[in-house]
């Protein structure tokens, strides 16, 4: 705890002071260029997942003959919610869910159109966002492939009756958020026998799971190691997580109507499988994004 | 400061002393963590200081792996043993004993080494076998050292228990890490009061076990007046 201890309130206060100067400069910053004529700029957060999503975008625009830039690995949505503002990123992958969050904090939209429709509520006139894509990048429960089939498990609801012989496990903060234990009481019935603190679908998380010290664990959608370790993700039918499609932010003068055709075309073919499946092959077999964005593209017929 | 009211509320709120969550359970988890550290980490440490001590020999071998022993980051072998292990309590206990074997076996051995040679000598001329003068003469004369050792060893547990609660195990450090996910500060500013508050006791204990066991005439002299 030696290292914690002294390294939190550093890491912390550091955290603050580049949040502070980084939003201080993108705020009316002069040297923030505006958009640019005839261009589409592609920006992505610093994220893998979001970088492979950006070239998706990129790599489908510019099949259909749209001018475009990409400014990759910008930063957190704090940093690119400011220059998508100013017009400097034009468009990028966001998460719906998320992005509500931090637009209204305390918004209890759940479902893909109370989300998106509070979204278009509270977003500026400059801004808009285009169709949400099926795939999403969200809170879930995993089970591993022998538990669902033993049990024949395919959603939440379906494990009521052994949860209770059941241990959960996921990071500290979800034991008391809605969207866990409380939430799934609520809504499911669901009572676990207890609940492990692990971390946020990190190495410990993947790897209770895998060796059976929890049962159910809570991941993401898209996390590669549930493609690398055959991991079952539970549907939700009853929506305790809320969703998090993903969902192109774009600056709405500078949308053609071919670009959002584009990305609503885009969109429509993407689904969650095809996004982990991407992502296992960028994280698992270390294949180069721009490939694997291509290739799916090229799949959908959108390339 | 708004913290430490924060953390009074938590402290005094009856619902925080009950179940198996309360405050008393996780106390008793600490302690168990805790002594299991010390006892492992003695179990270790003391042949091999008393060894090392008496023969005067191995002392490069001594501080070196004390020394590595320490050096060990903490949480970074958490979470190794986690990936290598599994969610294991040794996971949790192996890093916590790294802690406690260096002050136990560098105060063991430079102890007993450094006991007074005449006292020796004149235990082996009284005719005493080499494991009696250990036991009787240098044992005895070492102790303040030793208990010094072991007094530190229970400290580094009891502060570094905190890290159970990383990978999912009880003890006070639960409230730390809860408390920092769910950002409620009075929690994690009253675990670390806890904390605080078992380093005492723990150093009371040892203030007690030197005036039981220390031998009066190593005891340290009062002045007078």
């Amino acid at each position: 705890m030696r290292t914690t201890a002294r390294a939190l309130p550093l890491a912390a206060a550091l955290a603050l002071t580049l949040s502070v100067a980084v939003s201080a400069c993108a705020n009316g910053d002069p040297l923030t260029p505006g958009p640019k004529k005839g261009q589409i700029t592609v920006g992505s957060a610093n994220f893998p997942e979001n970088v492979l999503l950006a070239d998706i975008y990129a790599s489908a625009l510019s099949a259909k003959g749209a001018k475009v830039g990409t400014r990759f690995n910008v930063g957190s949505r704090e940093v690119l919610y400011q220059q998508v503002q100013s017009g400097s990123i034009t468009v990028l992958p966001e998460y719906n869910g998320a992005l509500l969050a931090y637009l209204d904090a305390r918004s209890r939209a759940t479902t893909t159109s109370e989300i998106d429709a509070a979204l278009r509520a509270e977003l500026p006139s400059a801004l808009e966002i285009l169709d949400s894509s099926p795939a999403e990048d969200k809170n879930a429960l995993a089970v591993t492939a022998a538990t669902a089939a033993k049990e024949q498990l395919a959603a939440i609801s379906d494990l009521t009756p052994y949860a209770p012989s059941m241990t959960v496990g996921g990071p500290p903060e979800f034991k008391t958020r809605y969207q866990g234990p409380p939430g799934l009481k609520e809504k499911y019935g669901l009572e676990f026998r207890d609940f492990a603190s692990l971390d946020t679908a990190g190495p410990f998380t993947v790897r209770a799971l895998a060796d059976g010290s929890v049962q159910v664990a809570t991941l993401f959608t898209t996390d590669p190691n549930i493609v690398s370790h055959g991991f079952k993700i539970l549907t939700d039918p009853e929506q305790v997580f809320s969703a998090q499609n993903v969902t192109p932010l774009a600056y709405r003068e500078s949308m053609t109507p071919v670009a959002v055709q584009t990305l609503n075309a885009v969109s429509a073919k993407l689904d969650t499988a095809a996004l982990a499946g991407m992502m296992a092959l960028v994280r698992n077999e270390k294949k180069d994004i721009d490939v694997v964005a291509d290739q799916w593209l090229k799949s959908v017929g959108l390339r | 400061m708004n913290v430490l009211t924060d953390a009074w509320g938590w402290l005094t709120t009856s619902a925080n002393w009950h179940g198996s969550d309360g405050i008393p359970t996780r106390f008793v988890e600490h302690f168990e963590y805790s002594v299991e550290a010390v006892l492992i980490g003695a179990l270790i440490a003391f042949p091999l200081g008393l060894l090392t001590g008496h023969t005067k020999r191995g002392g490069l071998v001594v501080t070196s792996l004390a020394n590595v022993a320490r050096a060990l980051p903490t949480l970074g072998l958490v979470v190794l043993l986690v990936v290598v292990m599994g969610v294991k309590f040794r996971a949790v206990m192996i890093p916590l004993v790294a802690l406690t074997v260096p002050p136990i076996l560098l105060n063991t051995y430079e102890g007993v080494r450094n006991v007074d040679p005449q006292l020796t000598d004149a235990a082996k001329g009284m005719g005493l076998r080499p494991w009696q003068v250990l036991w009787r003469a240098e044992v005895p004369a070492a102790l303040p050292l030793i208990l010094t050792g072991f007094q530190f060893a229970a400290v580094n547990a009891v502060a570094n228990t905190a890290i159970a609660a990383y990978s999912s195990f009880g003890g006070l450090g639960r409230f730390i890490i809860d408390g920092l996910a769910t950002t409620e500060y009075g929690e994690v500013a009253g675990g670390a009061v806890l904390i605080v508050i078992a380093a005492i006791l723990n150093l009371l204990f040892f203030i007690l076990l030197r005036r039981i066991f220390i031998s009066p005439g190593l005891q340290p002299k009062k002045l007078a007046g």
